[in-house]
């Protein structure tokens, strides 16, 4: 018999704040040039609150930290919110534990987009944003737009039709980008470039860039929040979540959209980084349960916390070389996430 | 008075052009009694279920719940007014008895609070009156058919219902698990005054704890009454096909329905 003493939130997402906060600062301090946590701690104080400690670092120090590896470490904090967020937003609606952020066919129409970035001679900038992520994010949108048009009919839309529109809609577009990698040359001589990308990386050089995915990703998860008791109805199946007052179908409509919202700032932010938005929701709601109201933030902590650290190892593996992040999350989070399974002797289902 | 479930002449289909799968159906539920929907497979009973529910639209014809039309009720609205309890639906996995009856109150959830004292209190009578409060601390995919069942009675009641539907609710029980589950819905009708239609396969029960009788048949109300006027020989030779004789149940006098076989059952009495 197992007791329904649930660990009370506040604990939960308290734990959870100091874990994320410590692995910032750990992975703040690496790099090509080495800074003191307690150092850190002194310069954002400083720059916070005004606390005034005098500086016992260099200023280029200060310099460092604040317009290289904070943005950097900040931007992989945010993509992990933003994909397990939307891993459980998809999870929770699709009730499909192989669900991820990139289920409804965000993975291709990124990389499509991502591709052209690559290939078209065109340059702009949008909030800091080069060509590249700006295309991805659009091609994102844009295939879970049109894979919710193919799926809905009569103001429906079922969700083993979503699953199957992505997962065809997600391969027509992978082998387009992979016919226009044989094809053109532009594209061929930058392949590492661009396999790079679809691999994943945290490219965050600018505040302005990650003002705007703050923002997003913000806006999502609180909203996400707001529909927790939808997604919780929902884990009764579509039609007890109806008879329990849900409107299903315009909540579904709502999940998507914050959904491609948040996955396609991340896209933009990190390229395609795989398993963080499988595993961090799996995680979360093996140890802390399957309500939202607590699986959202809990998760999206988790997430961001754990994308941080696979950032610092890429960073510090191979230094100076940077390896894909994309890579980590696999290598590290895939044994991590079967251990959890393997623990766990009741059967796990959504 | 106002019924608490009123159908008009109800259409229903499941295609918009399809064949009808109910023909004008005409019947009413009231405060305090248990009606019970009988026919043959196929005849209509979770049709009727899924239109009293509001989860099918009719394509002809008027629902109302206590003379609000059915069709123009917020989503929400008709969650506070009446409760469904499925024949199967997924069971979640990982959670708390008490939690999954809590769902019963997402019609009365708040967009940025938590819970009212009122929801807890809500769970808590409803986890007694179905008397599993010592199930709450379980994880409902640990427990039994039987108390399964309860677990999605108990979730129903705590939408505080004014009318309770029943797809089945003795499907896949035991023998005692399937009166407990009558007596409970039958009190709960009694003492709160709720209003229960369920579809029924077992005549026997039906005709112990129904007030009410309505029997369908491809689609359309054959007969309804008192279990005493809808269950005779012919109309369930001409609804179900098959043979029945009547005799009274030896302790409470209800109509007794005893199957006539054919040719290759047992036999112990000479012809």
């Amino acid at each position: 018999m197992t007791k329904s003493h649930r660990p009370p939130t506040f604990f939960v997402l308290g734990t959870l704040t100091c874990l994320l906060a410590v692995t910032i600062l750990f992975a703040a301090t690496f790099g090509a040039v080495q800074l003191r946590p307690d150092d850190i701690v002194r310069m954002t104080l400083n720059h916070l609150v005004g606390a005034g400690f005098t500086p016992t670092w260099r200023p280029q120090d200060e310099a460092i930290f604040f317009s290289i590896r904070l943005p950097r470490v900040a931007g992989a904090a945010l993509v992990g919110a933003a994909l397990a967020t939307a891993g459980v937003l998809f999870q929770g609606l699709l009730r499909n534990p192989l669900a991820d952020p990139y289920a409804l066919g965000v993975s291709g129409g990124a990389a499509l987009g991502g591709a052209l970035g690559f290939l078209l001679s065109i340059s702009f900038s949008v909030a800091g944003f080069s060509p590249v992520p700006v295309l991805a994010f659009f091609g994102a949108l844009a295939a879970m737009s049109l894979v919710y048009g193919l799926a809905q009919s009569g103001g429906r839309a079922p969700v083993v039709t979503l699953l199957l529109a992505g997962f065809a809609v997600s391969a027509i577009m992978g082998y387009a980008v992979s016919f226009l990698l044989i094809v053109n040359d532009r594209l061929q001589l930058n392949l590492p470039r661009v396999y790079g990308w679809l691999l994943g990386g945290i490219a965050v050089t600018q505040w302005s860039q990650l003002g705007l995915a703050v923002l997003m990703v913000s806006v999502a998860v609180g909203a996400g929040w707001l529909l927790r008791h939808s997604l919780d109805a929902l884990s009764l199946g579509e039609e007890s979540a109806q008879e329990l007052g849900v409107a299903v179908e315009s909540d579904k409509r709502l999940v998507i959209l914050l959904g491609s919202l948040l996955t396609g700032a991340a896209v933009a932010l990190g390229g395609l980084i795989g398993f963080v938005g499988l595993f961090a929701p799996h995680v979360t709601r093996l140890v802390i349960g399957p309500r939202h109201g607590l699986l959202l933030p809990a998760a999206a902590l988790v997430g961001a916390a754990f994308l941080v650290l696979a950032d610092l190892l890429a960073r510090a593996i191979l230094a100076p070389t940077e390896i894909p992040v994309g890579i980590l999350t696999a290598l590290v989070g895939g044994p991590f996430f079967l251990w959890l399974l393997r623990r766990e002797r009741r059967e796990y289902r959504l | 008075m106002t019924p608490r479930l009123e159908l008009r002449h109800i259409e229903a289909r499941y295609a918009s052009g399809g064949a009808p799968v109910l023909q004008d159906v005409t019947l009413e539920a009231h405060a305090g009694e248990v009606v019970a929907l009988i026919g043959p497979n196929g005849s209509g009973k979770s049709t009727v279920l899924r239109v009293a529910g509001g989860v099918l639209r009719p394509s002809s014809g008027q629902a109302a719940i206590e003379g609000s039309d059915l069709a123009k009720l917020a989503v929400k609205e008709r969650a506070r007014r009446l409760a469904v309890v499925p024949q199967e639906a997924p069971v979640p996995s990982g959670l708390f008895v008490r939690e999954m009856v809590a769902l019963g109150r997402t019609p009365y959830a708040r967009l940025l609070l938590g819970p009212t004292a009122h929801d807890r209190q809500a769970v808590e009578r409803a986890l007694s009156v179905v008397g599993i409060d010592n199930l709450a601390d379980r994880r409902v995919d640990e427990l039994s058919g039987g108390e399964r069942q309860r677990v999605i009675l108990a979730r129903a009641l705590a939408q505080e219902p004014r009318l309770l539907l029943l797809d089945e609710p003795t499907a896949n029980l035991d023998l005692h698990h399937q009166v407990a589950m009558l007596e409970l819905v039958r009190g709960l009708s009694r003492e709160q005054g709720l209003a229960v239609l369920a579809a029924v396969h077992d005549l026997q029960l039906a005709a112990l704890y129904c007030d009410r009788m309505i029997l369908l048949s491809q689609g359309r109300v054959v007969c309804q009454g008192s279990p005493e006027t809808v269950l005779t020989p012919p109309l369930l030779l001409e609804t179900f096909g098959q043979r029945v004789v009547l005799s009274a149940h030896p302790t409470h006098g209800v109509p007794l329905v005893a199957l006539v076989p054919n040719g290759n059952a047992r036999r112990l009495t000479p012809t």
